[in-house]
């Protein structure tokens, strides 16, 4: 098994080589570039020197005045030692702006990946032992509702509700209005409020897949011989659900929240946006969208770095709780 | 015109079957409730054997599924018994309702489609009392289940849950039933039972899982599972057709062996006559969901009577026989959603004639003990009387 992951790892290495590289000459060949946009507002700015001149100084300054595959190089040597240099676009050292707000995404992302899981899975198995009732109907119903809908209806909708109708909660944003007048514990409650409907609208959204992968699971199960033996042996049905059958079903689900786990670091874009959250999802995308080479490539890495880690995650678990697959 | 009606008879509306669907509801439901009921008195199952040399009476037995194509009758009225310590051979082609026989006597019928329509399934306890399964709750049921009584499964592959451990499943069966045994006694009597089906290394075996072993040594864990607790009837649905030939001998010397050994008796269902002949004391013939004959081993292989059992034995190939063609009686097996109301093998039979075209035959006793439902046999019992 070690050997194993040791061969997965140095394959990973090998694959995020090239998806560096790959991201690399993507960002140098995006249209809109960050240096070309400052150098034309300088331009306009200070007209006695001219919009080339500005474009040949910042391209030095921003060491763009190499071909990319010299850059990336150049990039690949400074972060293999831990230098991934600062955000053009925040003005700050990439490490520390992604540090400051990853941290928020995680939280959302991780309260809605346990409700989803705690909402799913024990749904998915009611509905698939009572398959074809009223319970198993209304399950489907809500499940692809909540797949085939935008997240942004939703949050409407939860906004509508919620925060116009019945006023409970915010607008959107991460603090309240007075959220600095408060004692630390009362801070912490008021950002956990500011997080009710955010998590909320990803549990809506994320809940159907898993629910519907389980119940499919579970009918596939239900029907297998070594179930029947199970009850043939006079074990209660609880036990033949609970013990035999779950164990089973686990395979595929260990698979896939395994190949989630990434999601928790990737923040959830629509979400963070519309809720005027400062996450990694809204800040990834305001640094993508203004060319900040430095900040994506940290950020698109780290997700390859984070993707490879799932797919070797979920491969593993997947040899703990299915011996057949178990590499000796 | 005939192939018109053909086509009519084959095609179901959506109407139709939407109606059929909520009309098997209506009736599957209370069939449920009835099975779901917790707390129920012991009373209400309790009966008696009719001969207290049996261990197990199966009697006027139907068992229906309710399809939305219309009721399946799988099992329609099928009765025999199980004398005690001795072997009983279920024989049939595919799909003649065996295996729903005996899918009824351990009550794991496909639910709701499938359910025990009438009849009884007497079991007998301790002490001269005796249980009706076909009135039993599926919590009381649970209780009876691989003690009791338990079935050895077709496919030894995938009858063993593949996540587990071979001891721990084995563990659970001893433990669920011995509930005051130590978990020490537990594993000491595991190790023994897979010893007593011939595992050589069962302290290895015990710890290895389902998918490190071989048709026959999983087809011998399903064999020490089934006998973990010594259960007064075995029901083998077929326990060597997925195993190599001379894996099978085997298999079926164990299940012998085992049999004498903790004094129970087999419900052995196969289609293979050669296993019939080794392993039974009596013979039941199935067509279709019902008996058409049965009797001791030597009545059937002797003077089998019936069309079928003897188109049966005529498919069997023998060895020193050299022959052009293997024997295949002709046609098919009626749809089972609408049975005609005469012998179901007419159509397929070389000795149909006038009586046959009325109502299905009654059972017709050619000896104590040798029964066959066909009016081949009518005048010859008449005259007997």
């Amino acid at each position: 098994m070690r050997k194993y992951i040791v061969k997965r790892l140095l394959w990973s290495i090998l694959i995020l080589f090239f998806v560096s590289f790959l991201i690399y000459l993507l960002m140098r060949s995006l249209p809109s570039s960050y240096v070309e946009t400052v150098a034309r507002e300088r331009a306009a700015a200070n007209p006695q020197v001219s919009y080339k001149q500005w474009l040949e100084r910042l391209n030095e300054l921003y060491g763009l005045n190499v071909n990319p595959l010299q850059g990336f190089f150049i990039w690949l040597s400074q972060a293999l030692r831990g230098h991934f240099g600062d955000s053009w676009y925040y003005g700050v050292p990439v490490t520390q702006k992604f540090g400051s707000v990853i941290w928020y995404s995680f939280a959302l992302g991780a309260a809605a990946l346990i409700f989803q899981v705690a909402l799913a899975i024990p749904l998915g198995i009611q509905s698939a032992r009572k398959q074809y009732s009223t319970l198993d109907y209304a399950t489907t119903v809500f499940a692809l509702i909540g797949i085939s809908l935008p997240g942004f209806f939703f949050i409407t909708i939860l906004k509508m509700v919620f925060a116009v109708n019945l006023g409970w909660f915010d607008l959107n944003g991460i603090v309240g209005r007075m959220h600095d007048t408060y004692s630390p514990f009362r801070q912490f409650l008021d950002i956990c409020q500011h997080m009710v409907l955010p998590t909320l609208n990803l549990v809506i959204i994320g809940t159907g897949s898993l629910l519907r992968y389980t119940r499919t699971n579970m009918l596939e199960v239900l029907n297998s011989d070594y179930i029947r033996t199970a009850r043939a042996e006079g074990l209660s049905e609880r036990r033949v659900i609970n013990h035999h059958a779950f164990r089973n079903t686990l395979i595929p689900l260990v698979t896939i929240i395994g190949g989630t786990l990434p999601g928790l670091f990737s923040g959830a874009l629509i979400t963070e946006t519309l809720f005027k959250i400062p996450g990694i999802g809204y800040t990834s995308y305001e640094a993508m969208l203004a060319g900040d080479i430095p900040f994506t490539m940290f950020y698109l890495t780290f997700m390859a770095i984070l993707t490879l880690l799932g797919t070797l995650i979920s491969d593993v678990l997947y040899a703990v709780v299915d011996p057949r697959v178990r590499v000796s | 015109m005939a192939r018109k009606s053909q086509k009519s008879a084959n095609y179901l509306s959506a109407r139709t079957i939407r109606r059929t669907a909520k009309e098997n509801r209506r009736i599957t439901r209370q069939f449920e409730q009835k099975l779901n009921r917790k707390h129920v008195a012991p009373s209400e199952y309790a009966t008696t054997m009719k001969d207290p040399a049996n261990v197990l009476e199966v009697e006027d037995l139907k068992t229906y599924f309710f399809t939305d194509a219309g009721t399946v009758k799988a099992v329609d009225g099928v009765s025999f018994t199980v004398p005690r310590g001795k072997t009983i051979g279920l024989v049939g082609e595919s799909g003649c309702g065996k295996s729903v026989t005996s899918l009824s006597i351990m009550q794991l019928l496909q639910r709701p489609q499938g359910q025990i329509v009438s009849g009884a399934i007497r079991l007998t306890q301790d002490q001269g009392q005796a249980v009706d399964i076909t009135q039993m709750p599926i919590s009381a049921m649970e209780k009876i289940r691989g003690k009791d009584i338990s079935m050895i499964f077709q496919e030894p592959m995938t009858s063993l849950n593949p996540v587990f451990k071979i001891g721990s499943q084995l563990d659970e069966v001893i433990g669920l039933h011995n509930p005051d045994m130590s978990r020490e006694a537990v594993k000491e009597r595991t190790i023994e039972m897979l010893e007593l089906v011939s595992i050589a290394n069962s302290r290895a075996v015990y710890d290895m899982y389902p998918h490190q072993l071989s048709g026959g040594m999983r087809q011998r864990v399903m064999i020490a599972i089934a006998l973990a607790c010594s259960p007064k009837v075995i029901i083998a649905d077929e326990p060597t057709t997925a195993l190599d030939v001379t894996i099978q001998a085997q298999i079926l010397d164990i299940l012998r062996r085992l049999k004498d050994q903790i004094n129970s008796s087999i419900v052995l269902i196969t289609h293979d006559l050669g296993v019939i002949a080794e392993m039974a004391d009596e013979v039941v013939v199935m067509y279709a969901g019902r008996i058409v004959e049965k009797g001791t081993v030597e009545e059937i292989f002797k003077h089998p009577s019936h069309p079928y059992t003897l188109g049966l034995m005529a498919s069997k190939p023998v060895v020193s026989r050299h022959v052009e063609r293997l024997y295949s009686i002709p046609g098919n097996v009626p749809n089972p959603i609408e049975m005609p109301d005469y012998c179901y093998f007419r159509d397929r039979c070389d000795r149909a004639f006038a009586p046959c075209f009325g109502e299905y035959p009654p059972m017709i006793s050619l000896s104590p003990t040798h029964k066959v439902a066909c009016y081949c046999y009518q005048q010859s019992a008449d005259t007997k009387e």
